[in-house]
């Protein structure tokens, strides 16, 4: 690997070197590298590109790395990963892409995820997007989601993209079971004439499951950004839809949210704020001896990253 | 450092005006005012009376239609609010301010100028009667109680170590156990100009001076004892 793909993928994963867990590390289209465990599987598809991800019963602690780098211009991957979590196991999976295009030609990364969560089985699940590169061409990324969460399943999902992605389209689809639970936590950075579309479905199927939903978005300059969320509740459930976004420059953010409470027992709740950075955050700061600049740049970061 | 007879802070035919139906409206109608190094001011009076605006004055949160505001023979009238912080005034909100995501150590980081060690950032914390390892790393956001906002909020100013330190009813929500701890900190802000808007006897009582303000206008600067009569006076008259 080049000097720079290496800080790439120490970006997005926070590892300086391969981890000692599960990994597989795909770069420009193709498998790189690939280490399995007695616990944790990772077994090519045979019918397309992509990896089946096999956590065994009672895995508790463990982590599976699945990076994926592109640093090629003109290049458009597409690619399926299963994962499939067994009863009562507790895993880290970290997963993410980074492009870096230094070339005027378009690259994108098209990411199916589909999780199988077992009975009482846990997944904290984090997601990072990176673009960059001196090209002019196109940085893009769509990934798609899909979670089955059976019988007490918890899955915490949570998925950053701060700056240099051209456009990305992401969707997430849950379905979930009786007493299982989703966290989705979203942090997103526009700048420049970037675009971001964020859609989230989640089915609440099962009786005392439920779903918290924070998504907290900046957008800068002339980016856009779209917030579709859509949770239905079907038995007694809970719901929660928070969409927090701040603007600045001449950005645009919409947020529709839509809460779809089918059983009456059903308790959901969609909050959206958008507006300009507040005005009394920036003077407390700016009290505290921050210039008005220095004190944007302070709370957007809090905002994101805290 | 000031000579002798010189005033820290000093206010001139400050007023102040807001627009309402398209008329201007006197919040505060030709103040005069000056305050001394090592001493502590209070500032009471009734219910909109303008106390808050005045110190808001001070900290250049909103600007004056007429008057000047000197700071160590200087004139920071026109001074931004940052400008006024690192020429050494803090202010502490009457309403605490709170954020999405930045830290209590962060922001006792940025307003001490430095990174402080856990201890560092101990002492603020313990100074305003918190238990300093369950705060530092929690956000400063509208999780905490009322209470716990205004302790950080003292606390803040605390760690600012400025020159002239305003505090807008520092009292407000704390506990009684905890505000006889509050006073004594009031109390040893040493060598600086502090600045208390409050409508308590207790912080009254520690004032070197109060300063009544009644309808945008000083009624009366004097002692506590020399006051206190006005004071009665004005409660009868709100009610
Ligand atoms: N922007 C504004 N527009 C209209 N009226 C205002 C504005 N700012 C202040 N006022 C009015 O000025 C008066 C003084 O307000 P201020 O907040 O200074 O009072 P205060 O003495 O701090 O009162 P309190 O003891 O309730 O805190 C009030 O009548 C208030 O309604
Ligand atoms: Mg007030």
């Amino acid at each position: 690997m080049e000097k720079f793909e290496e800080k790439l993928l120490e970006k997005l994963t926070d590892l300086h070197k391969l981890p000692s867990g599960a990994f597989n590390l795909r770069k420009n289209g193709q498998a790189e590298v690939r280490n399995t465990t007695k616990e944790i599987d990772i077994v090519p598809k045979k019918d397309k590109s992509g990896i089946d991800i096999i956590v065994k019963p009672n895995v508790i602690g463990k982590s599976v790395h699945i990076p994926v780098i592109i640093s090629v211009g003109g290049l458009s991957d597409l690619v399926y990963n299963d994962f499939y979590i067994g009863e009562n196991s507790d895993v880290l999976i970290v997963a993410g892409c980074g492009i870096h295009n230094a070339t005027c030609k378009t690259s994108t990364h098209d990411g199916i995820h589909s999780f199988h969560l077992e009975k009482n089985s846990k997944v904290r699940y984090v997601e990072r997007h990176i673009g960059e590169g001196e090209g002019t061409g196109g940085k893009i990324l769509n990934p798609v989601t899909k979670c089955t969460l059976k019988e007490g399943a918890q899955m915490i999902m949570e998925t950053t993209q701060l700056g240099g992605v051209t456009s990305t389209v992401r969707k997430t689809y849950a379905k979930l079971h009786n007493n299982s639970r989703l966290t989705i936590q979203e942090n997103i950075l526009t700048t420049d004439e970037q675009t971001a579309k964020t859609e989230f479905k989640v089915d609440l199927v099962g009786k005392g499951s439920g779903v918290e939903v924070v998504s907290h978005s900046v957008a800068r300059d002339n980016s856009f950004q779209e917030f579709h969320s859509n949770v239905i509740g079907r038995n007694e459930c809970f719901g929660h839809v928070e969409c927090d976004g701040i603007l600045l420059d001449n950005a645009r953010i919409i947020s529709e949210p839509k809460i779809d409470a089918v059983n009456k027992e059903a308790s959901l709740v969609h909050e959206a704020a958008i507006g300009k950075i507040a005005g009394d955050e920036l003077i407390k700061l700016m009290t505290l001896g921050l210039s008005q600049k220095e004190a944007e740049e302070i709370i957007i970061q809090g905002f994101l990253l805290g | 450092m000031l000579k002798n007879g010189e005033k820290m802070l000093k206010i001139d035919k400050l007023s102040y005006n807001v627009k309402e139906n398209d008329k201007d409206k006197e919040i505060l109608k030709d103040i005069n005012l000056s305050f001394d190094e090592n001493k502590i001011y209070v500032v009471t009076g009734p219910n909109g009376g303008g106390k808050s605006t005045l110190v808001k004055l001070i900290m250049g949160i909103i600007n004056p239609d007429s008057g000047k505001i000197f700071l160590d023979e200087q004139d920071i009238t026109t001074l931004s609010i940052d400008e006024r912080a690192k020429a050494g005034i803090s202010f502490a909100f009457q309403k605490p301010v709170t954020f999405k995501g930045l830290k209590i150590k962060q922001l006792l980081d940025i307003a001490s100028g430095k990174t402080n060690n856990v201890g560092q950032s101990c002492e603020y914390l313990s100074a305003v009667g918190l238990c300093a390892k369950d705060y530092i790393d929690r956000p400063l956001d509208d999780k905490l109680s009322g209470g716990e906002q205004k302790r950080i909020e003292i606390a803040m100013v605390l760690a600012r170590g400025g020159k002239v330190n305003i505090f807008d009813e520092p009292e407000a929500g704390i506990d009684l156990w905890s505000f006889e701890k509050l006073t004594n900190i009031f109390s040893s802000l040493k060598s600086t100009t502090t600045i208390i808007v409050s409508h308590q006897q207790k912080i009254l009582e520690i004032a070197d001076e109060v300063i009544l303000l009644k309808n945008g206008q000083i009624e009366k600067v004097g002692s506590y004892s020399e006051v206190a009569p006005l004071l009665n006076q004005s409660c009868a008259q709100l009610k």
